[in-house]
């Protein structure tokens, strides 16, 4: 499998008024092609900051302090701003959480595809127009015509994010970093998009990053799971072992936290205690006061390690039944 | 309820520094030293102003201290009675370094004044409005947006107009013509804490109106209407100034900057700048410095360009 | 959007309307009418003579009701000082009074406009800095005095241009106008510059506001992800989305520059409806004094009524909402 993105070490700090704060803070993973890795972790745990570090987003005070980032081979954390716009929106597509805010409300559909399309392609508009349409045809809009003439208030949510979605897939890049697309969005329509997206994936060979918090999302989309918490991944694998043998206390927590049919009835299980305050993060592993599983050997920093054929970082890793959702 | 804090959890290692908000704005706004500079040059002329009886060499109302022979003489002269006139002298005699001084206490005081009144005016209003919702509201903002589409220069000059010279008119006049920036002010406020949620929260615990209108949007719009309040007395001065110097404000026996800036016109031309340009520096100063403290403080309280 | 138009049109006839009963009755109740109306230096039997036939002893409806009649008409009353009617006065020093005001506006766009854009963008430039400093004695400065100044500068140190006075009249399209002469656009440069002085700060400081504003907004990361050209992203995406509260402002800005035109054309000694004003009130010629105010009044209404049309016509969320869409 060749690798499409290769991240290492990343570390991509904020310098502000109140502190320094570690948003992501030693960061490693590898996305192969037609893989679909799922970013998981809840918010202000670093996964939005990391893709956005992937593109060469990262606005002061923030900026990537150390890490290396390859993509097909060559490394582009902190490239000249020209060779990032190259990728961007080219051979690195980015999908937003809500598309209300990120498509802009005084431009038509066509015009933000089509100059999606021209920013990187010498074509003349009628074809970047007819290819816009076919993409939207593609992830399921009926009358693409017509929508590509509507203003973005005229869209519902769903509809709004597979244009987004399309507008992803528009210059087949290789590699597409979702960040929440299905958050802001129904139930109903989550699966929807979900589905697009899967088969879009499949049939093109894209990779693709789902960032997420939500853990049901994840288990039916990706083949590997990164689990990110205070700014570290905690615990990464093939995504059916790591969901059937969850050995990071975290991660049981966040799937013990789903809530299923079969506890009817029971008490809602929760991770004590609060995200934490990336200002003032505890010596010793980030996850420490919260973790029921904690000993002494948690004041020190517990460091990434080759665990059960997956990557983790704990002291304690958790022998548990196997958890169904 | 489950308690989901247990003692032995929480505590990190290091506490993050605790400071009121009081602190914190003073901390930001002094930040800027070109805020804190015209903030300090604005507390001298108020104090000039305040004192200006007593470090005056000459009070220039009183007509027998004043004396044409005096008149018109450059800056450094020396005056009948002996005493230096550092900024020169204006066309009846009077030293400009006594006019000015007593001059901006006019100035200021009617600027001040009218400024004021027009806050609680329009707050108030704005007020009523909040707290009455549906047609009264919908009524008092016509009445509002009616008035601020017309430029406040012009309204202050319809006034002025019909209500003649004088003081206490001219004070009437620019508070008719700026109670309504408050009030939208005020309103506009309104208008936002209304949406959050804390209000439908509130209202569903069965908090009465007026309480949510005082305990919640009061506050809160606090800070605009602060902002709001040291542009428009700028402003006020200003507006003042311009009528005076049109003719149509203060009268000449309660001579503002304004009027002085209007009497040395007519010698602008001939040479003789420093009746028309000592008090306009003066004005200068005075209004800038206020503008310059404003924007600050606007900047600082704006919690949207908070890092 | 015919609807629109109309619905607009109706609401403004009723502020007119409004504003008219408003004078009428102003001018009514708080002075003595007849004095109003009447020149000062007229003995007893002028007085009874003009209470009769100004209708001043009939009920003060049918007072209004002529004085309507009248207004319809175009009468409104004869100027004490000149002897001709107020109106046909106005209209005559209008033109002039236009000229100020549109060179002013035009100014205030061609530099404010740009240079606010600078300051937004670069905010930490040595340049934005002194922009921002500039624009904040724009406003503070006193217009008058500004006036005083330049024409000390200019007209009596350095004797580029004339100090006083409006220039030769040109004709161009039918349209007569001394901005069409060399002397004439001599003779406007000072006071239309003093004029445009706050509305180049406004402009500068609306410009910047809304630049700072929209860069901090989702679409404008959006954009970025998809790899566009800086230049287009703040051409097209930010300056369609800040023109829109920066025109409906200048646009009802204006109707403040006809207001302000009071002090420059007095200091300038230019033969504007602003000038007629100011003497008019000095020397107590009411009739005058009312005929601006309802001129002023109506020019108001129409500026909104413009300026609404404009906003619908900008912004497509207003404008398909009217629609029904």
């Amino acid at each position: 499998m060749t690798a499409v993105l290769e991240v290492s070490g990343l570390k991509t700090h904020f310098f502000t008024h109140a502190g320094a704060v570690k948003a992501v803070d030693g960061v490693d993973f590898t996305v192969s092609k037609g893989e679909v890795m799922g970013l998981v972790g809840e918010s202000g745990s670093g996964k939005s900051i990391t893709g956005f570090s992937i593109l060469g987003l990262i606005d002061p005070p923030g900026r990537i302090v150390d890490g290396s980032i390859r993509f097909n081979g060559d490394e582009i954390a902190n490239a000249p701003e020209e060779r990032l716009k190259s990728l961007r929106g080219n051979r690195i597509s980015m999908i937003f959480q809500d598309p209300m805010m990120t498509l802009n409300p005084v431009l038509r559909v066509d015009t933000q595809m089509i100059e999606a399309i021209l920013a990187h392609e010498n074509v003349n508009r009628q074809t970047a127009w007819e290819r816009s349409r076919d993409a939207l045809g593609l992830v399921g809009i009926p009358s693409p015509e017509e929508r590509l003439q509507a203003y973005p208030h005229q869209l519902s949510g769903g509809m709004r994010q597979r244009v987004a979605i399309a507008t992803a897939f528009l210059n087949q890049p290789d590699l597409i970093i979702a960040d929440e697309p299905t958050t802001a969005l129904d139930v109903t329509i989550q699966a929807q998009i979900i589905h697009e997206a899967q088969k879009l994936t499949k049939r093109t060979g894209t990779a693709m990053i789902w960032i997420t918090h939500d853990l049901a999302v994840v288990a039916g989309l990706a083949d590997r799971i990164s689990v990110m918490y205070a700014g570290r991944i905690v615990e990464q694998g093939g995504i059916d072992d790591v969901i059937d043998r969850p050995l990071h206390p975290y991660t049981v927590g966040l799937l013990g936290s789903v809530p299923t049919a079969n506890r009817r009835g029971q008490r809602l299980f929760q991770i004590e205690g609060m995200t934490p305050n990336m200002f003032a993060l505890p010596e010793g592993c980030a996850f420490g006061p919260r973790c029921q599983a904690r000993t002494a050997a948690c004041s020190e920093q517990p460091q990434i390690k080759d665990v059960d054929g997956r990557r983790l970082r704990c002291f304690n890793p958790q022998r548990t039944e196997e958890t169904t959702l | 309820m489950t308690d989901t804090v247990t003692d032995h959890s929480l505590t990190p290692t290091k506490s993050p520094k605790v400071e009121t908000p009081f602190q914190r704005f003073r901390a930001e706004f002094f930040e800027s030293r070109i805020a804190t500079a015209a903030l300090g040059i604005f507390l001298v002329i108020v104090l000039l102003a305040i004192l200006a009886p007593w470090i005056t060499p000459q009070n220039p109302y009183d007509l027998g201290q004043v004396s044409v022979m005096d008149g018109r003489l450059p800056p450094g002269s020396e005056a009948f009675d002996g005493y230096t006139m550092w900024l020169g002298s204006d066309g009846s005699g009077r030293d400009l370094y006594s006019a000015i001084l007593y001059g901006l206490r006019i100035s200021l005081t009617v600027g001040l004044a009218s400024g004021v009144i027009a806050l609680l005016i329009g707050m108030v209003i704005g007020l009523v409005a909040a707290y009455a919702g549906g047609r009264t509201e919908a009524f008092i903002m016509r009445i509002v947006d009616l008035q601020l589409s017309f430029p406040a220069s012009l309204v202050a000059l319809m006034m002025v107009a019909a209500l003649g010279k004088g003081v206490d008119k001219i004070i009437l006049a620019l508070v008719i013509a700026q109670w309504a920036y408050y009030a939208r002010t005020v309103r506009a406020t309104a208008l936002v804490e209304r949406g959050k949620e804390y209000v439908e929260a509130a209202q569903c615990l069965g908090i009465s109106r007026p309480r949510i209108v005082f305990r919640h949007i009061l506050p809160n719009c606090m800070a605009p209407l602060i902002v709001v309040g040291t542009v428009q007395t700028a402003s006020a001065i200003s507006l003042e100034a311009t009528l005076s110097f049109l003719g149509v404000g203060l009268p000449q026996t309660e001579p503002s900057i304004g009027v002085l800036i209007a009497n040395g016109f007519e010698y602008m031309l001939s040479g003789r700048y420093w009746i028309s340009v000592f008090p306009g520096v003066a004005l200068l100063l005075t209004v800038v410095s206020i503008n310059l403290v404003g924007d600050h403080l606007r900047d600082v309280l704006n919690p949207r360009l908070k890092k | 959007m015919t609807v629109f138009v109309i619905r607009r049109l109706l609401q403004a006839m009723l502020v007119v309307f409004l504003m008219s009963v408003i004078v009428f009755f102003g001018v009514n109740i708080v002075g003595d009418p007849v004095y109003m109306l009447v020149s000062p230096d007229a003995d007893q039997a002028d007085i009874e003579a003009a209470i009769r036939r100004l209708g001043l002893d009939r009920p003060i409806w049918e007072q209004y009701w002529l004085f309507l009649k009248g207004a319809a008409q175009g009468d409104l009353g004869d100027s004490f000082v000149f002897g001709e009617p107020a109106l046909k006065l106005i209209l005559h020093h209008m033109p002039a009074t236009m000229e100020l005001a549109f060179s002013a506006l035009f100014l205030a766009i061609v530099i404010g406009i740009p240079l606010g854009l600078y300051a937004g963008l670069y905010p930490d430039s040595p340049l934005s800095k002194g922009i921002m400093a500039g624009s904040i004695l724009g406003f503070s400065l006193p217009t008058f005095w500004v006036g005083l100044m330049l024409i000390m500068l200019f007209a009596v140190e350095l004797r580029w241009v004339p100090a006083t006075g409006r220039g030769d009249i040109g004709s161009f399209l039918g349209i007569h106008s001394s901005l069409f002469t060399l002397d004439g656009l001599s003779h406007i440069f000072l006071p239309a510059l003093n004029l445009a002085l706050l509305k180049i700060s406004l402009a500068i400081r609306l410009t910047r506001a809304g630049v700072r504003e929209a860069m901090g907004q989702d679409y404008v990361k959006y954009a970025r992800a998809k790899g566009l050209s800086t230049r287009r992203i703040i051409l097209v995406h930010v300056m369609k989305n800040i023109m829109i509260p920066v025109v409906t402002v200048m646009g009802l800005e204006f109707g403040s520059l006809i207001g302000f035109s009071v002090v420059t054309e007095s200091i300038f000694a230019w033969p504007g409806m602003g000038k007629l004003l100011i003497d008019a009130i000095l020397q107590l010629d009411r009739p005058v004094v009312v005929a601006y105010l309802m001129i002023i009044v109506l020019f108001f209404v129409l500026i909104n009524l413009i300026v609404d049309i404009l906003y619908s016509i900008l912004d497509p969320r207003v404008r398909l909402q009217d629609q029904g869409a």
